[in-house]
């Protein structure tokens, strides 16, 4: 195992990392203002990879792509907001997995009827299409890297307007009192609808960024939408750094996983055996990092009481 | 007798009325849907122990379905090839018997359910629904990447695996066996909900410091009837593969775990006969909503919610009312 592929390697993990935490942050946000567990989140990732593969291929660019992405997937969170979710906070968990995997039926079921079953391709742009040499002799390609950056961009972000803004003392007090922020006179149902649409917006991102790298296709999102609950039940959930911490140890833990475990297994056993038995380790590894933590923390790394 | 008895006694003649209808009307395909029927309801019988019972609300029987599946593909698919399944430390056969699968199956699920429930009930709330998914998904994905058993493109048997004095690919007459498990399971998750460890469980549902006050555990209650809801899961999993003839990671999905909830909910929580009457619902539409559009998981996907939003009890609870206290 040479050290330039182990570096390649965790970029690869960190990209991961940081697209999960996209997801996971408006899980959590979700979770944390309006105590709903919304399995649909993996749909908003899918509709905002829809859009964007589909605007880019009517006007060939790429940001208007992004930009639709953002719209979409923010309009139909906050429709479905309006129309379903809104009538389940006061429901009991059960209900709220019900409803909810009921839309992920209607979100799928009615893009396949729109765009067919076949998967749509959304190009890198060509200004960020091709490798870049990193310090150290390392080609990694730049449209990753870009992807990185903007997701620590957003992050950043978002830990700015919960820590700085007023939307985001709104936020935090929801978290805190719901009756108590209700009754000093903010309009919660608005700010509900609000966070909503921005952990959709956020997913729908996501979607987009991630369906350049892979193809946009019915049930993509339900793969990262059950990593990003892994992510916040590690990270504990209701907290936007335990998103971002566990996204990392996520992302790093599965792809570093597949990599490293066959070779390490090989040191005791035939490499042939190595091999099946690593990988199938390997697509366990986060459950196992997930047992793990909640062995010593059963509310997660960064979860309250 | 109270409305929803009646109602039970019409469920449990539905299937049976069905696939004999079907059998003098020499119609094989209806009697296998009933049979279909009959076999996904057990799933939701073993369900219902935890989630309705216990108030659990496990996103990850799809787990026990899908061992119970693979302990017959693995036992058939060997008994198939006659290849030992492992020859050290000792020699284990591969088998064709029904009865001696069923039992692996159990034995499998219950002792998965035992790992996966000791872990879980650690936590509660969303913490646990996502555990169990989360646990759920690593079998998933275990059984795709592990080549031995035809990692993602599954395990095919060729001939049905035997049961003493019938023949069981004749369609109705595994109809039978089906339905015979589920009657007898039914009595046994009947008889469960009204004996002590049943009542313990109600009570730990509705108030877990009081069933502490009194002296007992409520972990612990709960963990049997998790294993209990898990090894009734298995068992259903390894007649649906039977039924198939096939076994796939599919039976691990999530969907798995979300349609065997569906089938609970869509015929009410808690209710004994719920699963049944949510499963043979669940069928019907896919048979008759399937042949109207190719789409119709969108109408299953506004019906369900639907029946979340507005007929909370589901099924059962619209049309008899609400639970009555005792009987």
């Amino acid at each position: 195992m040479s050290l330039i592929l182990l570096i390649e390697q965790v970029l690869n993990g960190l990209q991961f990392g940081v697209m999960l935490f996209l997801m996971a942050a408006g899980l959590t946000l979700i979770f944390g203002v309006m105590g709903l567990i919304n399995l649909a989140h993996g749909s908003l990732y899918m509709v905002g990879a829809f859009a964007a593969a589909a605007v880019a291929g009517w006007t060939g660019s790429f940001a208007l792509a992004l930009v639709a992405a953002l719209a979409a997937a923010a309009a139909a969170g906050a429709l479905v907001e309006l129309l379903v979710i809104r009538r389940l906070y006061d429901r009991d968990h059960l209900d709220q997995v019900l409803a909810t995997f009921a839309l992920i039926l209607i979100f799928s079921e009615g893009t396949r009827w729109l765009f067919g079953s076949f998967p749509l391709f959304l190009d890198v742009p060509a200004a960020l299409a091709g490798p870049v040499m990193l310090p150290g002799g390392i080609l990694y390609p730049l449209y990753r890297l870009v992807i990185i950056g903007v997701g620590l961009l957003v992050a950043l972000g978002l830990f700015w307007l919960i820590a700085k803004t007023r939307i985001g003392v709104q936020i935090r007090a929801g978290e805190a009192d719901r009756e108590m922020i209700a009754a000093l006179g903010v309009d919660i149902s608005k700010l509900y609808t609000l966070v909503f649409a921005l952990g959709a917006a956020l997913a729908g991102l996501a979607g987009a960024l991630v369906g350049a790298i892979q193809s946009v296709q019915v049930g993509m999102g339900e793969p990262v939408l059950i990593l990003a609950f892994v992510v916040i039940v590690i990270g504990g959930i209701g907290s936007i750094k335990g998103a971002l911490v566990g996204s990392l140890l996520v992302g790093l833990t599965d792809t570093l996983g597949g990599v490293l475990l066959p070779p390490l297994l090989g040191i005791f056993m035939q490499a042939s055996s190595a091999t099946s038995v690593g990988s199938a380790v390997a697509s366990m590894a986060i459950y196992i990092l997930m047992v793990g933590v909640l062995l010593f923390k059963p509310s997660g790394l960064f979860g309250g009481t | 007798m109270t409305r929803e008895t009646f109602l039970n006694v019409i469920l449990f003649a539905i299937l049976p009325v069905t696939a004999l209808a079907a059998f003098a009307l020499d119609e094989p395909f209806i009697i296998t849907l009933a049979t279909k029927a009959a076999i996904l309801a057990l799933a939701g019988v073993g369900l219902n122990i935890a989630l309705g019972l216990g108030g659990l609300v496990s996103f990850g029987h799809a787990a026990f379905f899908g061992l119970g599946g693979y302990a017959m593909g693995i036992l058939a698919s060997h008994a198939q090839s006659y290849t030992p399944l492992m020859e050290t430390p000792f020699l284990i056969e591969g088998t064709k018997s029904m009865l001696v699968i069923w039992g692996v199956a159990i034995i499998a699920a219950a002792l998965a359910a035992l790992a996966i429930g000791a872990l879980s009930l650690r936590t509660t709330g969303v913490y646990f629904i996502m555990i169990t998914l989360a646990f759920g998904q690593m079998l998933y994905y275990f059984a795709i990447s592990w080549p031995a058993y035809g990692g993602e493109d599954g395990l095919s048997i060729y001939i049905r695996n035997d049961f003493p004095g019938l023949n069981t690919l004749d369609p109705i007459q595994f109809f039978a066996i089906a339905f015979g498990v589920l009657a007898i399971v039914l009595f046994g998750a009947g008889r469960l909900a009204k004996a002590p460890f049943g009542l313990a469980l109600s009570a730990a549902r509705q108030n877990a410091e009081r069933v502490e006050t009194v002296g007992l555990t409520p972990f612990r209650i709960r963990l049997v009837a998790f294993v209990i809801s898990g090894a009734v899961t298995g068992l259903a999993g390894a007649l649906f593969a039977d039924l198939n003839r096939f076994v796939s990671p599919t039976m691990f999905s999530w969907h798995t775990s979300g349609e065997i909830m569906i089938f609970v909910i869509l015929g009410g929580v808690g209710r004994l006969f719920g699963p049944v009457a949510g499963a043979a619902l669940f069928i019907l539409l896919e048979h008759t909503l399937g042949g109207i559009s190719e789409f119709w998981q969108v109408y299953l996907g506004l019906l369900l919610l639907g029946v979340v939003l507005f007929a909370r009890g589901g099924l059962i609870g619209t049309i008899a009312g609400r639970e009555v206290a005792h009987d």
